[in-house]
């Protein structure tokens, strides 16, 4: 149980996705304008890896590794990942209009996202099991979802201030997040 | 300018896709910790990207417009699974170094864009000599990076000591914020030159993080439903 909760922590904060592992950055600064866009994001991405994760994992044990065709991994990950954003997308549209109209546009975005590609990978890579994949994918969104929501926080404010003219737009927003990667790596000191 | 010369141009120097673009931004920060690893990360894309650009343009015709993106991914996940085996084969250290980042190749939104952008409106020839470019300019940028984080954060450059034994290194630059770091360092310095980048789409959401489809014709604003 205790290395259940400390595969969550660890990918939530310690690894954080974006900040310490550089995944998904394309959607972390092109959405974090808005703090409820960047909520709303979190939310499907949210939705998506765990359910990636699950399906990945189990494809990988019962499918993949038993046929020896461990080296289509990649292909048939990004193949799953695209065709269950479908999916999750018309089965929403159906049952909860409502989920289905607060995540509007991001959910079909999510495909490209390569943190979903980048989490069904390193799982297999660390040799989880079914629980912990879906565990460790669940953290990373969360993680995922905190450092967009905090980044659409802090550009809210840099929007107001007087940046010198060459580090408006881009540079500021990755200074911000060098300095929020900073932060995080306070996590790493944790001993877990 | 002959128009062949001009993709090369064009893709090293006036799009270059990291630092005019700004696509394919994982890679670059997460790989550029060693000027080597730059090389490595930025020829193994290039490598995908010739061959990528070669079969789509090769398929321009054949493949039904509704299926295209579907049917880009496919191929260009296989070209992926290939040049990573023949990494770990060949290149076990390179394969140990950039690890993860060699199959998220697939979801690199340089490859994408440019099938999307280029190679399936573009002769065989040009698509193969846009992917040169785009895939050397990357390379570029990426070493440049490397290299820049290395000097500072490691005090060597592709592993050879340039700085004198007394200076301690800052080693926060080999650590992730670094990377955030130096490159919002080489797009202010470009800024500052005056060079115009088109982060437009990137700083107000317009392509909403949709690498695949982010390419070069993409304007403020425009979000694309599927």
């Amino acid at each position: 149980m205790k290395s259940l909760i400390l595969i969550v922590i660890g990918s939530a904060l310690i690894n954080n996705v974006v900040l310490n592992q550089f995944l998904g950055i394309c959607s972390f600064l092109g959405v974090s304008k808005q703090i409820k866009a960047s909520a709303s994001l979190g939310g499907a991405v949210i939705f998506v890896i765990t359910i990636a994760s699950a399906v990945a994992s189990l494809l990988y044990d019962f499918v993949l590794a038993p046929l020896g065709l461990d080296y289509m991994k990649t292909i048939v990950f990004i193949l799953v990942i695209a065709a269950l954003v479908q999916v999750v997308e018309m089965f929403l549209k159906k049952t909860s209009p409502a989920i289905y109209k607060a995540l509007g546009i991001y959910l079909p975005l999510i495909t490209t996202n390569c943190a979903v590609l980048g989490v069904a990978l390193t799982n297999v890579q660390d040799g989880y099991n079914f629980i912990e994949s879906v565990l460790s994918g669940f953290g990373t969104a969360v993680g995922y979802t905190l450092a967009i929501v905090l980044l659409a926080s802090i550009r809210s404010r840099i929007h107001e201030d007087d940046v010198p003219a060459p580090l408006r737009g881009a540079p500021v927003v990755l200074i911000a997040a060098a300095l929020m990667s900073i932060a995080f790596m306070g996590f790493s000191g944790l001993s877990l | 300018m002959n128009k062949y010369l001009e993709r090369l141009y064009n893709g090293l120097i006036k799009e270059n896709p990291t630092l005019i673009l700004m696509l394919g931004m994982c890679p670059t920060l997460a790989v550029s910790t060693r000027a080597m690893n730059g090389i490595g990360m930025g020829l193994s894309t290039t490598a995908v990207l010739i061959f990528s650009n070669l079969v789509i343009s090769l398929l321009r015709k054949a493949i039904p417009d509704q299926v295209r993106l579907p049917a880009y991914i496919v191929i260009v996940a296989s070209l992926v699974t290939v040049t990573e085996l023949l990494i770990e084969a060949y290149l076990p250290s390179l394969y140990e170094a950039l690890g993860i980042y060699i199959p998220l190749i697939v979801v690199n939104c340089i490859i994408l864009g440019r099938a999307e952008a280029y190679a399936n409106k573009h002769s065989v020839g040009l698509s193969v000599m846009d992917a040169i470019g785009m895939g050397l300019g990357f390379t570029v940028a990426l070493t440049l990076a490397g290299l820049l984080r290395e000097m500072l954060g490691n005090g060597t450059a592709f592993g050879a000591q340039i700085l004198p034994a007394g200076v301690e290194p800052l080693g926060i630059f080999v650590q992730p914020p670094g990377a955030f770091l130096i490159i919002a360092l080489m797009i202010a310095i470009m800024n500052a030159i005056g060079i115009k980048t088109r982060q437009r789409h990137l700083v107000d959401g317009g392509c909403d993080g949709v690498c695949a489809k982010c390419t070069s014709e993409c304007k403020t604003g425009e979000v694309s439903a599927k």
